[in-house]
């Protein structure tokens, strides 16, 4: 998109085609000779870094899509039998739901790269409007994907925030329903949702073509802040730029598949593998890290329009930029002010994400509208003013003269801000780690998981006492509906043969018909049915059950957390600690107390239970010494009662763990060559432009 | 860098522009004549490369072509098999990991595990269907014809010379010894897949309303543009009024 090219093919079929198409001549003109600053840094692989993960979003969504069904009934089931029975069904999820995670964490640091060096200023202005166009339009397709899956938190994700749109006046209440499509969030929501989150992404695309045509047309702006000149100033998109992309990338995949093999869990949340249940609000409500900051803005605001308005306001202002910061110098490397001021706004903008995952109570409500007000005063008080105060230092006359007076020199600073925002990150990303958050809770022990860790594996003989433990004592009031019998013979299961798990399937009775004459009838369960639920429906349930209904248990150690706190949580990304669901299990099934302690008062119907948050639990101390018969010589304590019931529903909850970690380690041997190669050619490629 | 671009950053370029796309992509010939910063001030030449001169070994030559200082390298002439392997191996690993990345995307559309599991053998009683009478089951999702043949419909099929037959075959291949009137096909037209009507056609056998073809009371195409027979699925005889399918 640098003029016409004048690139001609020597082929005479690609001739013909050129001729009346010139595509060819385009790509070769936006990248392959499209000069490119020689001397961009790596914070501007992340433009390539965001197309790509635009890309792949795309395409494992558009794949999501083929097995997903967007009902209110079927929603919830449909993402988990995705996850259990596609072929790799769990691995595109997680590419998927991390993949939106990485999505934001790369574009906050092309906007703050933006916002460093100046890239919205004159003749950038409508690049970086586009810009915040594309992140508005992100953030809508990511607040929708995130519905889908119809958990709590998506339920009362949409809820909440459909209901931000009610502070319009006069006409809230008409937009909020239309939003609906009901007179609460219902099917009708999840479906337009689902059309929505399908379109969306490709609206982005388009707007990027926009974004990258305006990019070609001013030219990319560069760590200098001077424009390139001649072209000694430039090199060419390939190889250089190419290379450089493609090595910046492979870095961000090893990152990314961190998260997608060993720590899927770490910024979703515990409640949201909880069905949603529009008769109970989770305790905490937090959205998604990436939307935290301006959740906090939300919130710290106490008049209900004015805080909407300030939340939208807050993104919005970013297009504004361009005519707020009028300094005639871009980058803030030559402005000793504006850059210390910068990375004060960067520490207010991580802080609010981190205010924004903590309850709207007591300090966290002062700090917030102290940082709030920050926030807006980096935009409309500090920036303008600085351009009027400040004297910048000399911007260097050409790129050239910049690239030359940094060769030789280290490039240590940019390691240590790398460091610095991956550890804010992790800060900011661990402490919405919410979920149960219960007062009064005590935290449950530690374990040692035979499953834990980047190589762990289930251990056979538990997931099978587990199974037995289930069977004579859960089975009476929770089911394990997700579960078939022919799962119990599958790969990185309890390891029965098929014969023994249809033998298993044959011991249960299996409602099914109707038949000729139309009636229902019990038959002999088959591998392929799934263990039936000890009652009809969840009304029948609680009322068993002293109005209490006893949770399904497939998805209960991914469906329970509690808090790990500062620093632990950040400890917890690279030991890839993801066990607080099954610590918290086995705790609970321990934690019975006979007497409650002095002062507690019970109520009517419930036991006290240590490590349950608010200590009364309707479920009767389920396990006792002896309880159940092992018969392979482990011990029939509760102790390992728990152990080995906890590992099977950990089993339950995630039966392809498994084959999660062992894909993980050929994924990171590639990943650390592909990196390696690709930084020697990058080298090499580079040898003589520096 | 390239042959089809001498100089380095120009945004029009004439030169070498007869190439395709791929020549360019696919022959990285680029380091050979790259352009690099000229040296300024008091540095030396050594100080301009920095770290990468040992990689380099470059030995600047004056080819100022344009008169705008530029200055090509003939490092190309250094270490060409170690560049060449270095390309050569990372272009193939990723290649790899495109191609290994690809598999899953595919994988997916096949049947998942429910659907393999809901496509286990079934059973069917023979005994409520009686002689002259037939029934439908549907197994993977795919209509069985199973008929109770009357002695006149068996004879009819056996009597029949292959040698007339499109698709020749014995009847004694298409049903399980000493169990000659059951006939267990699956019931979809061999021509594009349409359901046959039981009891029809100029055979009484089947008939399929589609596009016309005729099958006899073995299931053997007879006439009409289907090209086979209709296929007789995997079936065993459990006891003798019980068959399993599949
Ligand atoms: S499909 Fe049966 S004749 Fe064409």
């Amino acid at each position: 998109m640098s003029g016409p090219s004048d690139f001609q093919p020597t082929n005479p079929a690609l001739k013909w085609i050129e001729r009346r198409l010139p595509i060819m001549g385009l790509v070769h003109s936006s990248f392959v000779a499209y000069p490119t600053p020689r001397n961009l840094n790596y914070w501007w692989t992340f433009g390539a870094i965001l197309s790509m993960m635009l890309a792949l979003q795309i395409v494992t969504g558009v794949i999501l899509a083929m097995h997903y069904t967007p009902h209110a009934d079927l929603a919830f089931k449909s993402v988990e039998l995705i996850v259990r029975d596609v072929n790799y069904g769990w691995l595109l999820r997680n590419m998927h739901a991390c993949g939106a995670s990485m999505f934001f964490f790369a574009v906050y640091i092309h906007m703050f790269r933006g916002l460093y060096y100046g890239s919205y200023k004159e003749p950038r202005e409508i690049l970086w409007i586009l810009g915040v166009i594309i992140y508005l339009l992100m953030m809508a397709t990511g607040f929708m994907g995130y519905v889908l899956p119809w958990g709590q938190m998506s339920f009362w994700g949409a809820t909440v925030i459909t209901n931000l749109f009610s502070a319009v006046p006069y006409f809230g209440e008409s937009i909020v329903t239309l939003l609906w499509g009901g007179y609460s969030v219902g099917n009708p929501t999840l479906n337009r949702f689902f059309s929505l989150h399908y379109l969306l992404p490709f609206v982005i695309a388009g707007v990027v073509v926009l974004h990258i045509w305006a990019l070609h047309v001013a030219g990319q702006n560069n760590p200098a802040g001077v424009e390139a000149k001649t072209e000694k100033d430039t090199v060419p998109f390939t190889p250089y730029a190419t290379i450089k992309d493609a090595f910046g990338v492979s870095c961000f995949l090893l990152f990314f598949a961190w998260f997608i093999f060993y720590m899927p869990n770490y910024l979703g949340e515990a409640d949201n593998y909880i069905p949603a249940n529009p008769g109970v609000t989770p305790p905490h409500i937090v959205p998604e890290w990436y939307y935290l900051p301006f959740y906090a803005i939300l919130r710290s605001i106490p008049n209900k329009l004015a805080g909407v308005v300030a939340m939208f306001g807050a993104i919005l202002i970013l297009a504004f930029l361009p005519w707020l910061d009028n300094a005639k110098t871009r980058s803030s490397k030559y402005r000793p002010l504006a850059k210390q001021f910068f990375w004060v706004f960067v520490v207010v903008c991580l802080l609010l994400g981190w205010l924004g995952s903590k309850p709207a109570e007591g300090i966290y409500v002062v700090a917030g509208r102290i940082l709030t007000f920050m926030y807006f005063a980096y935009f409309l008080i500090l920036l303008p003013l600085l351009s009027r105060i400040e004297t910048p230092r000399p911007v260097p006359n050409s790129i050239a003269d910049d690239v030359l007076a940094k060769t030789g020199s280290k490039s240590t600073p940019m390691v240590s801000t790398v460091l610095a925002l991956l550890v804010a990150g992790g800060l900011l990303a661990g402490g919405m780690q919410h979920a149960r958050a219960a007062e009064g809770q005590e935290k449950p022990p530690g374990n040692k998981w035979s499953f834990a860790g980047p190589v762990g594996k289930f251990d056979r003989g538990a997931l099978q006492r587990g199974l037995k433990v289930y069977k004579e004592v859960c089975a009476s009031c929770h089911g394990l509906s997700y579960i078939a019998f022919r799962n119990l013979a599958e790969a990185g299961g309890p390891g029965y043969s098929v014969a023994q798990a249809a033998a298993f399937a044959s011991d249960y009775k299996v409602k099914d018909g109707p038949d000729d004459k139309g009636e229902m009838f019990e038959r002999p369960g088959r591998p392929a049915d799934y263990f039936p639920s000890p009652f009809p429906n969840e009304n029948a349930a609680r009322a068993a059950n002293g109005g209490a209904f006893p949770p399904d248990l497939s998805l209960i150690n991914k469906a329970r957390s509690y808090p790990r706190g500062f620093p632990q949580f950040l400890v917890d990304f690279f030991t890839q600690y993801q066990e607080q669901g099954p610590d918290y299990v086995s705790a609970v099934l321990q934690g019975y107390e006979d007497k409650p302690p002095a002062g507690f008062s019970l109520p009517e119907g419930s036991y006290y239970n240590k490590y349950f948050p608010g200590h009364a639990i309707k479920m009767p101390k389920p396990l006792s010494d002896g309880q159940v018969t092992y018969d392979d010589g482990a011990p029939a304590t509760v102790a390992q009662y728990s152990k080995d019931v906890t590992t099977f529903l950990m089993w339950t909850a995630e039966p392809h763990m498994e084959a999660r970690k062992r894909l993980g380690l050929q994924v990171f041997v590639f990943l650390i060559l592909l990196t390696g190669l690709l930084y020697f050619t990058k080298k090499k490629v580079w040898a003589n432009a520096h | 860098m390239h042959a089809c671009e001498p100089i380095a950053g120009l945004r029009s370029y004439g030169k070498g522009a007869n190439r395709t796309i791929l020549d360019c992509l696919f022959r990285p010939d680029w380091p050979g004549k790259v352009v690099f910063l000229p040296p300024r001030g008091p540095r030396a030449p050594a100080a301009t490369f920095g770290r990468d001169s040992s990689v380099s070994g470059a030995v600047p030559l004056a080819a100022d072509e344009k008169g705008l200082g530029i200055v090509t390298t003939a490092s190309s002439a250094d270490h060409p098999t170690r560049r060449d392997f270095l390309f050569v191996a990372t272009g193939a690993v990723a290649a790899v990991g495109a191609a290994a990345t690809v598999w899953p995307l595919v994988a997916q559309m096949n049947p998942d595990a429910s659907t393999i599991a809901a496509g286990a053998p079934i059973e069917v009683d023979l005994t409520p269907i009686a002689e002259g009478q037939d029934i439908k089951v549907f197994w993977r999702g795919k209509p069985i014809y199973i008929s109770h043949r009357t002695k006149k419909q068996i004879e009819e099929a056996q009597k029949v010379s292959l040698s007339s037959l499109p698709d020749p075959q014995p009847d004694s291949a298409r049903v399980k010894a000493g169990h000659d009137q059951w006939l267990v096909v699956i019931g979809i037209c061999t021509h594009l897949g349409c359901i046959p009507i039981a009891h029809e056609g100029s055979y009484d056998g089947f008939f399929c309303p589609c596009h016309g073809s005729v099958y006899d009371t073995s299931g053997r195409i007879r006439s009409g543009p289907a090209p086979t027979n209709l296929p007789v699925p995997p079936y065993t005889f459990v006891s003798d009024t019980k068959i399993q399918i599949g």
